[in-house]
């Protein structure tokens, strides 16, 4: 069969149901990534709008909407575009489209099935603030993703939604499409502007804790996450109580979440934020519908693979940040990733933490070696060569990155208590405490799975030569 | 001035640089406009871009080696990159890598005697619904299973044994496009419609719409 550019099933994974749509509203349609049929959608409508305010109303009903980040850290996005320095130009936008958290899958989809919705938020956002030019930054080993986009761009060019004197106004700026090379740390906003420098992506020395002091070229820099920045258009159509309606006082609106794993139904799910609990995502019947073949549920990654993993106990919190923060984890990118009963647990923790290992930039030694070290810790213990003095290195290196304690979950069976959230690190980005995240759950909620392994019991799996474990 | 880039490329290249405040700031797509042309990136590709965006080569070097995706020597004409983080290792992703080597004959991160495949165990490729899942030249392969890779493998070398397979400047592309060849659709900015790169030196004031400070009602 011959086919033309890239083609894949649309919207794999999403799962529509029930609830209210704001980002995902047209992905039922697999025509909407073309102006044509974007425009019939009320495509640049919001836009539009944004055009006939000031730019200091649009930026106050942002302000009001309380758009919380959707890139991880949960920032306000009105708050963190009131940052710029007064005076200082230009100002550039830095679109964060460098999705590669393990387990998170929506900006992806964000790009390939509504790169509109998105162009259209990053012009609003550029309007609010005054920000000459904006930068697409799409991860590199998205070819479809990266296809959309720069086809998208070249209508909206034509069509005057983008560029010099945009709908007819005295409005300008070039969305420019810029792309990655693989590299994850490269999702740091620092990092991301370094790369944007053609630099090696490594996150910079803070303070400056915002880009929006200094970013890109030195200038103040606001970098917005591609979900964050796909809301503006509906908000600016229906406006900030709308928004402010669905949701709760301190998540409002709706978030994109990807569960993954040992669930019946996993898919991408755009759930109503803040009340949406974890029971609810993972057994309710509109959405995952349990776990596979009626299994137990034994842990799961809240938000993405840098999150201290919770307990089945840690069901009815909330997806609200405070929440998950007091219970001793995180919300990041809307990953959720399911472990049954059959879960391999030190296994399973290798698998991320040979990911951290890998991804660290080498800029801060505790991450660089205190990454490997775990690593190959973690592999000598899975592969049945242990010690119980391993066990205790683990928490060593982990010391060593992050000092202190470290976040975990609560567990009253076992007398635990939970850490809340976060950390304190001795690294200037979060990568290198992510590799000890993964250890940490796994070795103190299910410490007798690392003991089994160090006292070679029976039944424990120990590697055949020449298959260790390599992910 | 070294003469690597054919003159097309070369043509791509002045219009991204053009695109940007500061010419370093193409490098990472310069660098991938090289493996497209190559399907590696080559010394002579790093010394002529060092010239482009005005840098030396060790500078691009020292960029070109952060990164995954460019590969300095070469690879074969499909990547498969299986990936193997949580999601995909939950649903089966070791046992996969174990049957892709035994089908290719080959252990991960190694290209097989024909130049055809490289295999490559690979990091989260955002589809963890859709676990396990792999791409070829990142594009992406839901819910693999050992038959679906074998099939794979068939359908790529059926289109191998078809020719030397699409241009890579054409948007009209068939099949998966050889290694390097990522977006077969570019975006190009109209001369007239351009509003042109925001240079970081000079201090303008604030744009044409944006009034000034004391004009505006503090919220």
């Amino acid at each position: 069969m011959t086919l033309r550019g890239t083609t894949v099933p649309h919207a794999a994974g999403f799962v529509a149901g029930d609830r209210p749509r704001i980002v995902t509203a047209h992905f039922d349609d697999p025509e909407a990534h073309r102006l044509s049929r974007y425009e019939e959608l009320g495509g640049y409508q919001g836009l539009r709008k944004a055009l006939d305010s000031t730019p200091a109303e649009v930026h106050s009903v942002i302000r009001d909407a309380t758009v919380l980040g959707r890139g991880g850290a949960g920032f306000p996005a009105g708050v963190k575009w009131g940052f710029c320095p007064e005076g200082v130009w230009p100002r550039y936008l830095v679109v964060n489209g460098d999705e590669s958290e393990p387990g998170t899958y929506k900006d992806r989809l964000l790009m390939e099935l509504d790169p509109h919705q998105l162009i259209e938020g990053a012009l609003i956002a550029c309007y609010a603030v005054g920000l000459t030019q904006c930068f697409l930054y799409v991860r590199g080993e998205m070819a479809l993703a990266q296809e959309r986009i720069a086809t998208a761009l070249n209508e909206a060019y034509a069509a005057g939604y983008v560029g010099r004197n945009i709908m007819g106004t005295d409005f300008s700026v070039d969305v420019v499409l810029h792309w990655g090379a693989g590299a994850y740390v490269v999702g740091e906003e620092t990092a991301l502007i370094e790369s944007l420098e053609g630099k090696r992506g490594m996150p910079r020395l803070k303070p400056p804790y915002f880009p929006a002091a200094i970013g890109l070229y030195g200038q103040p820099t606001i970098v917005n996450n591609v979900e964050t920045l796909s809301n503006m258009p509906w908000i600016m159509n229906h406006g900030a109580e709308a928004y402010r309606a669905i949701g709760t006082e301190s998540s409002p609106g709706t978030r994109m979440v990807a569960v993954s794993g040992h669930v019946k139904r996993p898919g991408v799910y755009e759930i109503v934020n803040g009340s949406t609990t974890f029971r609810d995502l993972i057994y309710g019947e509109d959405m995952c519908g349990g776990i596979r073949e009626d299994r137990e549920l034994k842990a799961f990654v809240p938000g993405g693979g840098s999150a201290p993993w919770f307990l089945p106990e840690q069901l009815d919190i909330p997806f609200e940040g405070r929440q998950a923060s007091a219970a001793g984890s995180m919300l990041g990118s809307g990953a959720v990733i399911v472990m049954d009963e059959t879960t391999d647990i030190p296994r399973a923790a290798l698998s991320l933490t040979h990911f951290y290992a890998h991804e660290s930039c080498g800029k801060c030694t505790p991450c660089r070696e205190g990454g490997t070290w775990l690593e190959r810790i973690m592999t000598r213990i899975v592969d049945g060569y242990g010690t119980e003095r391993d066990l205790q290195l683990l928490t060593e290196v982990g010391q060593s990155i992050c000092p202190g304690a470290f976040p975990h979950a609560a567990d009253s069976s076992r007398g635990l208590e939970a850490v809340p959230f976060p950390y304190r690190m001795n690294t200037i980005c979060f990568v290198g405490p992510s590799a000890y995240a993964p250890v940490n759950s796994a070795l103190t909620l299910f410490p007798e799975e690392f003991e089994a392994r160090v006292r070679r019991d029976e039944g424990v799996p120990v590697a055949a030569p020449g298959r260790e474990s390599r992910v | 001035m070294t003469d690597h880039f054919t003159p097309a490329n070369l043509d791509l290249a002045h219009e991204i640089i053009g695109r940007y405040p500061v010419k370093r700031s193409a490098m990472i797509p310069l660098l991938h406009l090289a493996q497209e042309q190559d399907g590696w990136v080559t010394e002579d590709a790093m010394r002529q871009i060092a010239e482009l965006v005005e840098v030396t080569p060790a500078e691009v070097l020292g960029t070109c080696s952060f990164y995954e995706m460019f590969k300095r020597q070469p690879v074969g004409r499909f990547l498969i990159n299986i990936c193997g983080t949580l999601s995909c290792q939950l649903m089966g992703a070791e046992d996969l890598i174990h049957h892709a080597e035994q089908t290719l004959g080959i252990t991960s991160g190694d290209t097989t005697p024909d130049g055809l495949f490289t295999l490559a165990v690979a990091e989260c490729q955002a589809a963890c619904t859709e676990a396990p899942c792999l791409q070829v030249n990142y594009r992406h392969r839901y819910k693999v299973t050992p038959a679906d890779f074998d099939d794979l493998v068939e359908e790529l070398r059926r289109q191998a044994g078809e020719g030397e397979g699409p241009d890579p400047q054409s948007p009209e592309t068939a099949g998966v496009p050889r290694h390097g060849v990522l977006s077969v659709a570019r975006q190009h900015i109209p001369a007239e419609r351009a509003a042109g790169p925001s240079s970081p030196t000079t201090n303008q004031g604030p744009p044409v719409w944006m009034p000034p400070p004391d004009a505006e009602e503090p919220k």
